[in-house]
Formats: structure tokens, C-alpha cells, sequence
């Protein structure tokens, strides 16, 4: 078990070391200069030159790039050209918002998909079956952004329960701030759960055909008893590497769903540091959740190890 | 005795009901708006989200913009100028503090002024400044700004919110946490989402009515519609939706202000460029633009047609729109004599902004029904900035000019519409040296007139200024002469 996580402990490593420079170079060959767009059409160039020379703009890409790295090594993420803060404060104030949204979004997607999908998956062919299937194909065609102003239009104008938007911030309160994220997280979690429902589905019907599920059936065990005690836990594997997943996407993707409810969270940020061409800021927040990416699927693979024992012998 | 009993409850009533009513004077607002400020200095950015926020609200300079667009007294009470024009003497309002309790007198003055124009300034508008030789502080209250050469603009130039007045004691933490003189106090930003300010008890002058303002930052015009329909916020500047205006005007809850701006839209044109270095070209571009098709079909009717770079609502502006008249036909003509009977392609750049891209798509339509066919390139701000602005390819692009009063910039060979008109950059010198009012016009007019008749740009219309908001709000500017939301004089009715 060590072996196998000091291997993927060091394609962790490798993959960041890949990311940074790809990173780096996608975003600097990226047209506009920040300066030019601070201070806009009626700057002198001497003023434009100034804020460069200030912003550390007129040293060369490889500088650039050996001080920025340097600097997220010793956990400092440097600081925003546009707002002029440490960019790691401006992150964390983010996550303040994207983490619980992003987490918000995933407990209900999971708590809709399991039971749908072990519905769906035991009592296959009937009308719930079919049901579920159908509402499910709808969840993964609606666009989230479009159900998102849909629930804005019926919940937020017509019935007035729900802000159209906005955060309180965590400091008005566990319960507003849950309120205030509760339609965005709606609307991420339903295409979300969607494809989870599918998936689990299948891999418990796969599973369900195996020849361990007959003999367990044939010792004596009860449907339900084989489906919690074997069928379950091996359709599993499948189902943790779409929560991965979709942790991942969850974290990073909110960018629309952000902007049609107005939170501010990390999506928002990076959109906002592009167009602004706040290249610190773009690269480092990237650079982050490049990082979650790969730290929750080496925990999805340490998960596969805990639920597969084959797995931790493999060489 | 019944009846007195009867007296003693309506009384009752109607005392409970005016407790009632006075409990529901709202003091505090929430105003929407596009995009949010990178940061909160005044004088160091060019974002008009800064100024949305600071300006009259935070930060005060020596004049100021009143909502009409004429300069009033700010912090200087009153002025002189000496009869070269050379030498203008500011005396100060007295009793100024700024938020952090330090007072603000003759060298607050001199130390904004030398920090605009100095050499390490980071002003977007150093430009304003470039006419000052010195700053010399007489006493504690009286200020003295030299200028090299006489300039008529000055006092229009100090109302900038890029000339705003600064302290020295609080220069360094200006951008996060500024610190004026204004009727409203910075108190707290969470960025991404919005900032709050409170009323400043200790302003110099008429206090403001309002306790506590909110700036939220709503960037997605469906969003932003949804939060006015939702009444999340009290009102939205800058509105960015204009196609929903109408269900807002027909709906009691709400209000809609429809005011001017400084924007002149314009379709810039690259004057160096082939075939649009030809002034024939240039003007049979001009007849082939509906001016009213674009503004109904980008704008939803909201804008004013412009004949030439100046805004409608100036005293001195003349009305050229007659010089472009839609005329397809003319327009042809003027091509096959300039050698294009065919017509040509061009480029057409489009910056993000709703009158770019919808404006572009209509233009393009327009252009090709007398042949000339152009290829839409859509850029974001950053692209723009460095492909159009800086580099200069491009054939055509539109944008909104908002700088008050920039005509001075068809006097820049190197701008990038690349006019070189020597007798154009005459006519701005004599505007700086002349204070008269009477003559500046005169030579505003002839200014005017000679970049309409050059054709330069295609003038378009003036943008209009578009704000919802919450029917029981008053004392609202609908007027825009500057980007500001001066909330001093903001109240709830009832």
C-alpha cells in the first residue's frame, strides 16, 4: 500500500511540474498587457511605462516564470496587478464561497443519484426504471445556466422566497449563507446527479450479472442483503471516479453558474483576472485547481485501494 | 363620552401608524452596477468603475462636476486668474477633514497635484495636468498653480475624479482603503462581490441623507435584471440590459432614468489605412450609415445621432448629423469616384460592449448594401487594446468614447485613427490659450465642423446613460458628465 502511494505520490509531482510550465506559456502567449489596461485609451506611454516597470511586467518570461514558481514553492502566490492584494488572500476569500458550493452541490447530487440509480438498477425495466432514466437524459440535456435563470424567474421574482443572487458572506450566518447558495448548488447538482444516477445504474447491473451475485444468492442471502454486502460496494469504483470527477469540475466549472447568481467565487475570479489580463492572478488560481485536480484523484485512487485489495498488490 | 373614547383610539391609530411610517424611512440603499473597480484609487486607474464608486461620494477635488456637466466650487471655494491666464489662485473651504480625521489644506493640494504629474505617475490622465508649471501652497488656504502656457480647461481638468485631493498621510493603503474628504466614508469591501459605504458625520458640507450605501457588482445583464425584478438591489447604473427597459417602465415598482453621457459611439476608421486614407471613402462610409437603424436595433431606440465628436448636451455643439445623411445611393457614387465601383473589404474590430458587437453586425449590413464588405473580428478589452489601439490594425472598429470633453484627440497624429491635420492641431492650440467663453465656442464650432467634414469617424450617437431603480428613490443623477453615482443627495420618499 505505501509503494503504490509513494508512485502516485510522485505522478502527483510530476503532472504540477508539467502543469506550471503549460500553464505559464498558455497564458503569457495570450495577447494584451495589463498596464495598457489599467489605465486605458488616454494614458501617456510614459505612465504605462512606469506602472510596467512596477508590476515587474518588463522582466523577461523565463524570469517571470522562475520567480513565480519560486515563489508558490515557499507558498507564496504573489500579488494581484489589477487589486493590488496577495493574491493567496484573494483565493482564500474565493474558496470561502467555491468550497462550500462545490461541496453543497456534490452531497446533493450523491444523495439524489444513489437512490435513483440503486432504484433504477434493481428494479430494471420497470416504469420507475424508466422514470428515472427519462428524468435523468433531461438533466444531462438542460443546461444548468438555463435551469439556473429558470429557478431565478420562478423562486427569486415570482415567489420572491430567494435572492436572485449574492452572498451574505458566512459571517451573516450558517443559515443565510446556505440559503444563498442553496439554487446555485440546485442547479449544479441536478446534471451532476443525472449522469451519477446513469452510472450507477449500469455499474450495479454489470455487477448484479455477475457469477458471485448468483452463488451469494444461491447460499441463501436476501436480494437486499447480496446488494448491500457484495453488489454495492464492487459497483463502487466506477461510481468514486465520477465523484472525482465531478468534485474537480464542480470546483473550477461554477464560472456560468457564478456569474448568472453572482457569487463570488473562484470561477468569477479567474474570469474577471482574464479579461483583465491579471496574468498573477489567472496563473495561480489555474495553478490551484490544476493542484485539487490531482490531489483528489490520487485520493480517488488511495479510495479504489480501500475498496479494491487487488489494487494495492498491483506492481 | 363614547365619542372621545373613539377620538383616543384613532389618535392611537394614527400615532402607531406615523411610528410606523417613520420606521419605514429607509437610510440605507444597494446600487447594482456592471463591472466592479480594481481598486480604489481615483488617480491611478482608468476603470469608470472607480470613479462610480469614489467620486463626490469618497473623493472630492477643487471643482467639480455638477450633474448638468458644469464645474462647480468643490474644495476651493473660489478662484482667481490672473489676466495673462497664467497664474490661477485657489482659495480653500475651511474646516475640511479628511475620514481619518486630519485636516485638508494648502499642501493636500500641492502633494495630489505633484503626485498626477510627476514623473513616476501613475494618472491615466497625466495629460490633464501637462499645462502646470508649479504648485505653490501660500498659506494653510490658499493655493497657487502656475501653468507654462495659458490653459482654458483647467478648472474643467480639476473636476476629473483623476485630479481628486489626497493626503499624504494616507497615500499608501489608497487603493484598498481610501481616505477623502467626501460626504461618505470606505467601509468595507469584499471583493468579487460588493463594497459598503457609510455617511461621514463630520462632512464639511450638506451631510448626506442616507446612512449606509451599498455598491454590488452584478456583471451578467440577465443577472443584473433579475436582481432589480427581485429588488436585490435599489438601483442599477450603467444598466446593461437596454431590451428590458420597457418591461421596467410598465412595471410601478420601478423607475427608469434615460440621461446623457460623455460617450460619443463612434465606427473609428484607420486614416492611414487603404482605401480609407481617402476622404471620399471616408465620407461615402458616412452615407451609407442609418444612424437611428443602429441605435433602434443596438440600443432599443436609448442614444442621440452625433454628426462629429462632441456630446448634444454641451452649449457648444453644433449639430453636423446633416453632413452624413443616410444616403445609399450617394454613397456608391463617391466609391466608383474614389476608383472602388465595386466596392472593397476592410476589417471591422468589435470590443466586448453590447453597442460594439450589436452595432457591428448592423454596420456590416449597411457597408455591404453599397459593396463594401467587412470582416468582424470580435476581441476582448486586453486584445483590443493591443491589436487596435496600440498596434493599429485595423480598419474599422466602434467604440464609445466616455472621456468628457475629448476632442483635444484628433490633435494626436499617433492616435490610433491616425488623423494628421495640422490645421486641426492649430485649432486646439488656440482653444488652450483662449479663457473666453464666447470665443471658445467659436473655435469649438470650427473644430466640429472640420473633423465632420473630414469625415475622420463615423459618427454614430451619444450613449445614452440608463438607470432603474426603485420608484421610491429620488435625488438620482439621470445625467452622467462624468462616471459617478453621487449618492449625496439619494433619499427614500414617504
Amino acid at each position: 500500500m505505501l509503494r503504490y502511494a509513494l508512485k502516485r505520490l510522485l505522478s502527483l509531482a510530476i503532472s504540477l511540474a508539467v502543469a506550471s510550465v503549460v500553464i505559464f506559456v498558455a497564458i503569457e502567449v495570450v495577447p494584451g498587457d495589463p498596464a495598457s489596461y489599467m489605465l486605458g485609451i488616454n494614458a501617456r506611454p510614459d505612465t504605462v511605462a512606469a506602472l510596467r516597470e512596477e508590476l515587474g511586467l518588463n522582466m523577461s518570461p523565463p524570469e517571470r516564470y522562475i520567480a513565480w514558481v519560486g515563489g508558490l514553492l515557499q507558498g507564496d502566490f504573489g500579488t494581484s496587478y489589477t487589486y493590488r492584494t496577495p493574491v493567496a488572500e484573494m483565493i482564500s476569500e474565493r474558496l470561502w464561497v467555491s468550497l462550500p458550493l462545490a461541496l453543497f452541490a456534490l452531497a446533493l447530487s450523491t444523495l439524489i443519484a444513489f437512490p435513483a440509480g440503486i432504484i433504477a438498477a434493481t428494479r430494471r425495466g420497470s416504469k420507475w426504471d424508466l422514470g428515472i432514466m427519462g428524468v435523468t437524459q433531461l438533466g444531462i440535456a438542460v443546461p444548468n445556466f438555463w435551469f439556473a435563470m429558470l429557478m431565478v424567474l420562478v423562486f427569486a421574482i415570482n415567489l420572491r422566497w430567494f435572492s436572485a443572487g449574492g452572498f451574505p458572506g458566512w459571517e451573516a450566518g450558517l443559515l443565510p449563507g446556505l440559503k444563498a447558495l442553496l439554487l446555485p448548488a440546485v442547479s449544479l447538482a441536478l446534471p451532476q446527479a443525472s449522469i451519477l444516477a446513469r452510472v450507477m445504474r449500469s455499474a450495479l447491473l454489470d455487477t448484479l450479472d455477475e457469477d458471485f451475485i448468483r452463488t451469494a444468492r444461491a447460499k441463501g442471502l436476501t436480494r437486499r442483503q447480496v446488494l448491500r454486502r457484495h453488489a454495492l460496494r464492487n459497483a463502487l469504483i466506477p461510481v468514486l471516479t465520477i465523484i472525482g470527477l465531478q468534485f474537480s469540475f464542480l470546483l473550477a466549472g461554477a464560472i456560468i453558474i457564478e456569474n448568472v447568481f453572482f457569487l463570488p467565487g473562484l470561477g468569477r475570479l479567474v474570469f474577471q483576472s482574464i479579461s483583465a489580463r491579471d496574468l498573477i492572478v489567472v496563473e495561480s488560481v489555474v495553478m490551484l485547481l490544476v493542484f485539487a485536480v490531482v490531489v483528489v484523484n490520487f485520493a480517488v485512487d488511495l479510495a479504489y485501494a480501500a475498496v479494491d485489495p487487488r489494487l494495492r498488490r498491483r506492481r | 363620552m363614547r365619542r372621545s373614547w373613539r377620538k383616543m383610539v384613532s389618535a392611537a391609530a394614527a400615532l402607531v401608524l406615523a411610528a410606523g411610517a417613520a420606521q419605514a424611512q429607509r437610510t440605507d440603499i444597494t446600487v447594482g452596477m456592471q463591472l466592479e473597480p480594481p481598486h480604489l484609487d481615483p488617480t491611478s486607474a482608468a476603470a469608470g468603475a472607480i470613479d462610480q464608486v469614489t467620486y463626490a461620494n469618497i473623493f472630492e477635488g477643487l471643482t467639480r462636476f455638477a450633474s448638468d456637466g458644469s464645474i462647480v466650487p468643490g474644495l476651493a471655494e473660489s478662484w482667481e486668474i490672473s489676466d495673462d491666464g497664467l497664474v490661477y489662485t485657489f482659495r480653500l473651504r475651511e474646516g475640511v477633514k479628511f475620514h481619518d480625521g486630519t485636516t485638508m489644506d494648502a499642501e493636500d493640494v500641492k502633494f495630489s497635484l505633484d503626485r498626477a504629474r510627476g514623473e513616476e505617475s501613475q494618472n491615466a490622465q497625466k495629460a490633464l495636468f501637462s499645462a502646470i508649471s508649479e504648485v505653490n501652497v501660500i498659506d494653510p488656504l490658499t493655493v497657487e498653480i502656475r501653468l507654462s502656457q495659458p490653459n482654458g480647461n483647467l478648472l474643467f481638468n480639476l473636476a476629473w475624479g483623476d485630479a481628486v485631493i489626497v493626503a499624504p498621510e494616507s497615500i499608501d493603503d489608497i487603493k484598498t482603503n481610501p481616505v477623502g474628504t467626501g460626504p461618505f466614508r470606505f467601509s468595507n469591501w469584499v471583493q468579487g462581490d460588493r463594497i459598503e459605504i457609510v455617511k461621514n458625520p463630520d462632512y464639511w458640507g450638506t451631510p448626506a441623507r442616507l446612512d449606509k450605501a451599498t455598491f454590488k457588482f452584478i456583471s451578467d445583464p440577465t443577472a443584473a435584471f433579475a436582481a432589480v425584478m427581485a429588488e436585490d438591489v435599489d438601483v442599477f447604473t450603467g444598466f446593461p440590459a437596454p431590451e428590458n427597459l420597457a418591461q421596467f417602465e410598465a412595471d410601478p415598482r420601478f423607475q427608469v432614468l434615460v440621461g446623457s453621457t460623455e460617450g460619443e459611439t463612434i465606427l473609428s476608421t484607420n486614416n492611414k489605412m487603404p482605401p480609407l486614407d481617402d476622404v471620399r471613402v471616408r465620407k461615402a462610409i458616412a452615407h451609407a450609415i442609418d444612424r437611428q437603424a443602429i441605435i433602434d436595433g443596438a440600443m432599443f431606440g436609448y442614444g442621440t445621432p452625433i454628426g462629429t465628436h462632441f456630446a448634444p448636451h454641451n452649449p457648444a455643439y453644433v449639430d453636423l448629423t446633416g453632413l452624413s445623411q443616410y444616403d445609399p445611393e450617394l454613397s456608391k457614387k463617391l466609391l466608383a469616384e474614389a476608383g472602388y465601383p465595386d466596392g472593397f473589404t476592410t476589417t471591422l474590430k468589435l470590443p466586448p460592449p453590447s453597442y460594439a458587437r450589436r452595432g457591428g453586425e448592423i454596420i456590416a449590413a449597411q457597408l455591404a448594401a453599397v459593396g463594401i464588405k467587412v470582416e468582424i473580428t470580435n476581441l476582448e478589452w486586453a486584445q483590443w487594446l493591443e491589436e487596435v489601439f496600440r498596434g493599429k490594425d485595423y480598419g474599422l472598429t466602434i467604440v464609445s468614447h466616455t472621456e468628457p470633453f475629448d476632442i483635444g484627440i484628433y490633435a494626436r497624429p499617433d492616435y490610433y485613427f491616425q488623423y494628421d491635420n495640422p490645421a486641426f492641431q492649430g485649432l486646439m492650440e488656440e482653444l488652450n490659450a483662449t479663457t473666453d467663453p464666447t470665443k471658445r465656442a467659436a473655435i469649438l464650432g470650427a473644430a466640429q465642423a472640420m473633423i465632420a467634414k473630414d469625415y475622420v469617424n463615423g459618427y454614430l450617437f451619444q450613449l445614452a446613460a440608463l438607470t432603474v431603480a426603485n420608484a421610491k428613490v429620488a435625488g438620482l443623477w439621470a445625467n452622467a458628465p462624468t462616471q459617478a453615482t453621487d449618492l449625496t443627495a439619494v433619499y427614500w420618499k414617504e
